[in-house]
């Protein structure tokens, strides 16, 4: 169903556009050789370029622009090969030179377009307005000296990619899917690590309503920097909400800045902000277009992994799985080769159930990371070897894996250890069904006056009398050929 | 085209330029003379002329990806009219 | 006797190579010039120890074998240069204290080459004026009076200071910067050699910008010779500096022949405007013939656009500096006037820290930028911008150099200098469209007008051809045989 919100007078949409700032992975800053890693000691990652030094220009960084085409590549965008910088001017204190050197009406990436796999195992596909290149600010404390405010540009000048959606988005889980796809092929790419918390990803979200049914966009308000995928969902269940609210008490929404506040769950106007912004962008004199030939593209093209829409087209034909496990399996790169290890010579749908269900599940209630699993692939690889190769049935399959889990133990040891092998002796079943079948003679009867299902009682009983380790398929027969003949 | 003060106020507050009062009314006259001057371009047909921003005829060139610069806290703090914990210091911006 | 001060740096180069006197005697009788003659108001920081120091090392150098092309030479540096480790000022109130802890890349080279830094000279406040005035130092002074006047006059700007040094004997030569005409104009006032080099020949790194698009840095030197000699040492690609050209820095001085039989001289129809000065018109037409017999061919050409050049310049170049001195805020670096919120501090250290005129031209291109007006002022001046570039390429398609005169008169005093911004710019108007179209463009002092001032004349050249440039002048150096000193030059004691 399309997400609504019910209002008073009626049902209302929601319209959502994200612009992501993504930190570029490099080793220096965008227009300088300061060093662009995250941390260190106040104003020690900083060049004389970053502090806006008089006479001193930016020169950009070549993997910056790399990084630029091959997050657009991923992104199925054009690539532009004339692109241009332009000076966005503002005075702020952690903006050095007075403006951010940006890319304005000639971004270096245009249209190009992401496919989100929702949780119902459909997917549909968002818009991308562009991509380009610009410096970040520096940062602001605010809590160290009374009555001031003190500016570290570690930050200023690191590379960012301002990462635009078209307003295609219509629920705050759509939202929610889009940032994690967009983050996930970030992370195959190599050019962002995604990284929320430290700010390597942060994400404005713009929001308007509309009446079901309504054609056109209303105004729109824009809440900033919200730093995580979470927050990024409720700040649209929130904002959307407050907007229907204007509207239905027939006040209007005002175009502007807001900040999401989780702890109140709400957003609030940055009335600081509100002075009339002119950003007065022109072309930086400083720099030239920055000009790409087809030879450069068709390299950095060349160097594309398999991106996460190739992977799971591939695990679903190749080795057989829904939509949906696919989906979940190629989110992390290191979860899909995972899958495949222990994918490898084996059932596909196997090995995605036990990848997903069982290990995911162990690992998130453990809270640890797949790199931190006591149970490798080879490890998992076996277990299920034991299963299809009849050693031991499902049930048993799933409590060495919990010790497994607890233990780091091999499935081997653990099923000789324990005596845990199935039992596939007929004649110990063919005793243990007797004993079964002795004992319930009226039930016996009802199975054969046609009740099937009660079979199934029977096979339980069965286990129970072999403490489960006998084979549920031969324990099935038996039953059948005893029962009913 | 000629400025009145009020718009003589709002550029010199985008520029960030304090104009005392008394100074505003000489200076929207002296900028309305300039800019009417500037409108004798409009008579310049440029149809279909692109606009020129650099007269270098260059591609721009890119540096490799190093850090080659940076740890120079010493220098980025030399000249700065007051510091406090290897930073520099602004009034207190409200946020 | 030899006064060391009165030779040109080329003359002091081979005097140095001949051993008849040292770096150390040339720089220390500079440094007494330089004391004599403060009331020029040339130099906003004198460095003579530093001054000295480089000396005794160039000494030194030559004694082991090692000879710049500038070894041991005395020269300035125009306060827009940065220096490490002496303050660097741009004549604003906004820098009075700021001392940058790099130097240029142009200074650099200098340096490298083996030159001597006598200190920092006078200029407009951020290389925006055509007279001196606006320097919060106080103007500089021309070296030059009219016969039978005492009126001291201006030295012509921005590149002031630079000039009344060179002209007043005060250094060997001094470097300039042009945006649109501020090495040139003043040059031509004090009587010069002034070269402005194609843009991207010098780098701008460590030169605080005024007109990014524009500034081009440049030396101002008595000789022809020395304008060659000069700008092989400054010039240079710089990969700090994405707008420098990568191309190859000849030695300008061998490309000195004298010969410029064949050349095709342009005369531009457009520069002869109604109201031209009759003396300034009469100079230029002698120094069409002059060319013509050392064997030039003199074409009449059309630059259809000069009219807006100036308009364009105006526009494009505040735009650009608007943005460029955004980053004097009090912050990081230079004047602060406290205030109670940041945009109280910004305004107050803007209000107090630039002066009339910086912060006229921060308005005007604050508003070109501003939305809704972009358009009309900024992309109207840009597409201007093209089509005078066009004007140029198309004349040169005909022509090797243009001659044109480098200013519309001598100079003015200071005191009887227009109030009106606007016939101030006009002082402007024969060097702003070559910046305009980033072309080489030298003046050099052609003769004296009625009243005893040097007039100019300006040659302008192709992109990256400096050298067919340098020759051209030769051959006017020689004919002219410009011998005018100032009334104030040579006053060493
Ligand atoms: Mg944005
Ligand atoms: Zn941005």
């Amino acid at each position: 169903m399309t997400y609504a919100i019910e209002g008073n007078t009626g049902r209302w949409t929601v319209v959502v556009g994200l612009e992501v700032h993504a930190q570029v992975v490099s080793e220096s800053k965008l227009f300088s050789g300061a060093s662009a890693c995250y941390g260190g000691e106040p104003n020690d990652q900083v060049s004389l370029v970053d502090a806006a030094f008089p006479g001193l220009l930016p020169v950009i960084n070549a993997h910056c622009v790399e990084q630029a085409v091959r997050t657009g590549l991923g992104l199925r965008a054009r690539i532009n090969r004339h692109s241009v910088f332009a000076r966005k001017n503002y005075f702020y204190a952690d903006l050095p030179q007075g403006y951010q050197i940006s890319q304005f009406d000639k971004p270096i990436v245009g249209e190009g377009h992401l496919v989100l796999d929702m949780p119902d195992g459909s997917s549909r596909t968002v818009g991308i307005e562009r991509l380009h290149l610009e410096q970040d600010a520096g940062k602001s404390i605010h809590d160290q000296v009374p009555g001031a405010s003190l500016i570290d540009l570690n930050r200023a000048g690191i590379a960012l990619m301002e990462i635009v959606s078209h307003p295609d988005l219509r629920a705050p889980d759509e939202a929610g899917a889009y940032l994690r796809k967009l983050r996930s092929i970030l992370r195959y790419l190599g050019t962002c690590d995604g990284n929320m918390e430290e700010g390597s990803l942060r994400c404005d979200v713009n929001v308007s309503v509309r009446r079901e049914g309504e054609e056109g966009l209303r105004t729109r308000c824009e809440i900033k920097n919200v730093n995580s995928v979470r927050f990024v969902m409720q700040a649209i269940e929130v904002e959307a909400r407050r907007q229907v609210e204007v509207w239905e008490s027939g006040g209007e929404v005002l175009q502007e800045t807001r900040l999401f506040d989780p702890s109140r769950g709400e957003t609030r106007s940055m009335r600081s902000k509100e002075h009339a912004h002119d950003y007065r962008y022109f072309p930086d004199p400083d720099l030239l277009p920055l000009e790409l030939d087809e030879e450069f593209i068709s390299k950095v093209r060349a160097t594309l992994p398999e991106l996460p829409d190739e992977k799971k087209e591939r695990f679903i034909a190749d080795y057989g799985l829904t939509p949906y496990d696919a989906s979940v399996l190629v989110v992390d790169q290191a979860n899909a080769d995972f899958f495949e290890e222990v994918a490898k010579d084996r059932d596909g749908k196997l090995a995605a159930n036990w990848v997903i269900n069982n290990l995911f599940g162990a690992l998130s209630k453990a809270g640890l990371s797949l790199a931190e699993s006591p149970v490798t692939s080879g490890a998992l690889g076996r277990l299920l070897d034991l299963m299809t190769s009849d050693v031991i049935n499902g049930r048993i399959a799933k409590d060495v894996f919990e010790i497994m889990m607890e233990t780091g133990a091999e499935a081997e040891a653990i099923v000789e250890e324990r005596g845990l092998r199935q039992v596939t002796d007929t004649g110990a079943i063919e005793a243990a069904i007797d004993e079964v079948i002795a004992a319930n003679p009226d039930k016996v009867e009802e199975v054969r006056s046609g009740k099937d299902k009660l079979l199934g009682w029977f096979v339980g009983q069965v286990m129970k009398g072999t403490g489960g380790k006998a084979n549920p398929a031969v324990v099935n027969d038996l039953l059948r050929k005893k029962i009913l003949g | 085209m000629a400025l009145d003060k009020t718009t003589v106020a709002n550029i010199a507050f985008l520029a960030r330029i304090d104009i005392p009062e008394d100074r505003q009314e000489t200076l929207a006259r002296e900028l309305s003379s300039i800019l009417t001057w500037v409108e004798q371009l409009e008579q310049v047909d440029t149809q279909g002329v692109e606009p020129m921003a650099s007269v270098a005829n260059l591609a721009l060139s890119w540096r490799p990806d190093a850090v080659t610069d940076g740890g120079c806290v010493d220098d980025v703090l030399s000249n700065a009219p007051e510091k406090n914990s290897n930073c520099f210091v602004v009034p207190r911006m409200v946020e | 006797m030899t006064v060391l001060t009165d030779l040109t740096l080329v003359e002091a180069r081979d005097g140095l190579a001949k051993g008849d006197f040292t770096a150390v005697e040339l720089t220390e009788a500079h440094i007494r010039a330089m004391e004599a003659s403060r009331a020029l108001g040339a130099y906003i920081t004198e460095t003579p120890e530093q001054a000295l120091e480089q000396a005794r090392q160039s000494d030194a150098r030559r004694a082991t074998g090692t000879v710049g092309l500038m070894e041991g030479l005395p020269v300035a540096l125009k306060d827009l240069f940065c220096t490490k480790g002496v303050r660097t000022t741009a004549a604003s109130r906004m820098l009075e204290n700021f001392v940058p802890p790099y130097d240029s890349t142009v200074g650099r080279n200098l340096a490298r080459a083996g030159a001597v830094t006598l200190g920092k000279t006078n200029l407009d406040e951020f290389a925006m004026g055509s007279s001196n005035r606006t320097s919060f130092f106080g103007p500089a002074v021309n070296p030059w009076k009219r016969t039978g006047d005492d009126a001291a006059l201006a030295p012509g700007g921005s590149s002031g200071g630079s000039a009344a040094a060179v002209a007043g004997r005060i250094a060997l030569a001094a470097t300039g910067t042009d945006t649109g005409g501020s090495i040139r104009q003043p040059a031509a006032f004090c009587g010069i050699v002034g070269l402005k080099p194609t843009y991207g020949r010098c780098s701008r790194r460590g030169i605080i910008a005024f007109a990014s698009s524009l500034d081009q840095a440049g030396p101002m030197t008595r000789s022809v010779k020395d304008a060659a000699l000069m700008l092989s040492a400054m010039a240079g690609h710089d990969p700090l500096d994405s707008t420098s050209a990568p191309v190859e820095v000849p030695n300008f001085e061998n490309a000195l022949t004298g010969d410029i039989r064949g050349l095709r001289v342009g005369v531009p129809r457009e520069y002869r405007a109604d109201g031209l000065d009759p003396e300034v018109s009469a100079l230029w037409d002698r120094g069409v013939e002059m060319l013509r017999d050392a064997g030039a061919e003199v074409v009449e050409v059309s630059l259809p656009h000069t009219d807006h050049a100036l308009a364009t310049y105006y526009i494009l170049s505040s735009a650009e500096a608007s943005s460029n001195l955004a980053r004097y805020d009090g912050v990081r670096y230079g004047l602060r006037v406290e205030g109670k919120t940041l945009d109280e501090m910004y305004s107050r250290t803007r209000g107090a820290g630039f002066g009339p005129e910086v912060q006229r031209r921060i308005l005007i291109g604050t508003y070109a930028l501003s939305a809704g007006f972009y358009d009309a002022y900024y992309l109207k001046a840009q597409r201007v911008r093209r089509l005078i570039t066009r004007d140029f390429l198309e004349a040169f398609g005909s022509v090797d150099v243009l001659l044109t005169p480098t200013t519309p008169t001598p100079a003015f005093a200071l005191d009887e200098e227009p109030t009106d911004p606007l016939t101030l710019y006009l002082n402007d108007v024969f060097t702003v469209p070559t910046s305009l179209a980033g072309l080489p463009a030298l003046s050099m002092p052609a003769g004296l007008s009625g009243q005893g001032l040097p007039l100019g004349l300006q040659l302008v050249g192709r992109h990256f051809q400096e050298e067919t440039l340098l020759n051209a002048a030769l051959v006017l150096e020689r004919a002219c045989a410009f011998s005018g000193a100032p009334m104030f030059a040579g006053k060493e004691v």
